[in-house]
């Protein structure tokens, strides 16, 4: 069995250290190793994005990710999208456009909605259908999600004018 | 997934070493969006995979006079996002937008899409269209190899054990040139290419007449392929209907593909000859906006 390697990683904001071995993901190290479940695992093949965080700013399925590369990069999960007190404008308007169902998926949608937001704070539905593209859902049908973050992105609007 | 060391070397000399070392049972990490998923699915069993994204080279965009030096591990997002890569080198900018969706352009990398050799790679049609050369360092040293000579087969390719592919080199654009990568999918994203073509042309300054052209397809045979004849009969001949259906006629001409669940053999070559005119036709608009800086 191959040695475990100290990883230096930045989450949410925090300096945090972890043990893993080479061959786990991202993924398993953020559910198994530092007990942050809210990343989902769908597929574990980087087709659905159920497992999408943010990593240096990018959005990345954190299945495709061997937790040893994350050794000095900025990691942002669903734990670190709210603030202190209440809801993330994105999160707020995934619960008023009931833009989820089982909720396994949301995670992944709200990481990817807050990366598409910050790129391009004024996407039209066209660009917010492509961005999320590479995010699956298999209960809403997809309108109320994208309906999501045009809200979002509306209110964001709204708290930085 | 199965049991491996990790090593991320900083110079290509010492990634070099370590494959040298290993003989044969490392591989290259670069993006990982297929080789995460192949070692989960057993399809390798390294003993030791060596991640190349620390090597400075490997994650070069470069253009100068000499053209464009793409670092192999460079991600997707970067070569789309570069303004000068959109306005020369726009059908490599076409394929690295539509290879996965945002996550995977995050990490996926052209130089990896042309090691993982799949027919159907969607930046390998690009490159071939833009005279790219593949840069290649091993024991020995450098060479270099054309990108439609690089893959043999399905997932199989001209590199050596201890050979790494370190860059994809482009020549300088001249003006009144023009490129375009489309694939045909049944959806609108996210899927592989039933026929994938690039092409390159240039014009001559009136717009009116093929200086030389470049006509590259995929998934339609076991390599990606270069369309040799469809590219040289362009040259000479006025830009119009004529010449474009003798391109066409000659990419069904080499056009080999299998049957299966997305297309079949008759639709795929049908698709070709499609995506080849569509291909040369947006190449051809954009040569005639370039009229050169």
């Amino acid at each position: 069995m191959a040695k475990k390697r100290v990883v230096t990683t930045t989450i949410n904001g925090e300096q945090t250290e972890f043990l893993c071995q080479p061959r786990q993901t991202l993924l398993e190290a953020l559910r198994d190793v530092l007990n942050l479940t809210g990343t989902k695992e769908g597929c574990s093949n980087g087709n659905c994005g159920a497992c999408t965080i943010l990593m240096d700013g990018r959005p990345v399925d954190s299945c495709l990710v061997l937790a040893v590369e994350s050794e000095g990069a900025e990691l942002e999960t669903i734990e670190g999208v709210a603030p202190a007190e209440g809801l993330d404008p994105i999160q707020t308007a995934f619960l008023e456009n009931a833009a989820l169902q089982c909720g396994i998926c949301t995670p992944g949608f709200i990481m990817a909605a807050k990366a598409l937001l910050e790129s391009n704070p004024h996407p039209t539905e066209q660009e917010i259908r492509f961005y999320l593209a590479g995010n699956l859902c298999r209960c809403t049908g997809y309108d109320k999600i994208i309906r999501a973050v045009q809200d979002a992105a509306k209110s964001r609007e709204e708290v930085t004018v | 997934m199965h049991d491996f060391e990790y090593e991320a070397p900083t110079t290509v000399a010492d990634a070099v070493q370590l494959l040298a070392n290993h003989n044969g049972s490392a591989r290259i990490l670069a993006g990982g969006t297929d080789l995460i998923d192949q070692i989960r699915l057993g399809r390798f069993a390294p003993e030791v995979v060596v991640d190349v994204k620390k090597i400075a080279d490997l994650q070069a965009l470069e253009i100068s006079a000499d053209g464009l030096k793409l670092g192999a591990a460079t991600p997707c997002y970067r070569i789309y996002g570069d303004e000068a890569v959109c306005r020369d080198y726009s059908a490599l900018a076409d394929a690295t937008k539509i290879i996965g969706g945002a996550q995977i352009q995050s990490r996926a990398s052209v130089g990896g899409n042309l090691c993982n050799s799949g027919p159907a790679a969607d930046s390998t049609p690009a490159l071939i269209a833009l005279s790219a050369r593949a840069v290649i360092a091993g024991p020995g040293g450098t060479r270099e190899v054309p990108v439609e000579e690089f893959c043999t087969g399905p997932g199989k390719n001209v590199l050596q054990p201890g050979e790494l592919l370190t860059a994809l080199v482009m020549p300088a654009r001249p003006a009144h040139s023009g490129s375009h990568y489309l694939r045909f999918i049944p959806r609108n994203e996210m899927d592989i290419a039933v026929v994938g073509a690039g092409a390159s042309v240039v014009l001559d300054a009136a717009g009116e007449t093929f200086v030389s052209a470049r006509i590259a397809l995929g998934a339609v045979a076991a390599t990606p392929l270069y369309a040799k004849e469809a590219s040289e009969l362009l040259a000479g001949k006025p830009v119009g209907d004529e010449a474009i259906e003798a391109a066409m006629a000659a990419s069904r001409k080499i056009a080999v593909p299998i049957d299966d669940m997305r297309g079949t053999v008759e639709f795929r070559k049908h698709v070709t000859g499609v995506l080849t005119r569509r291909a040369l036709e947006k190449a051809i608009a954009r040569a005639r906006e370039n009229a050169g800086s």
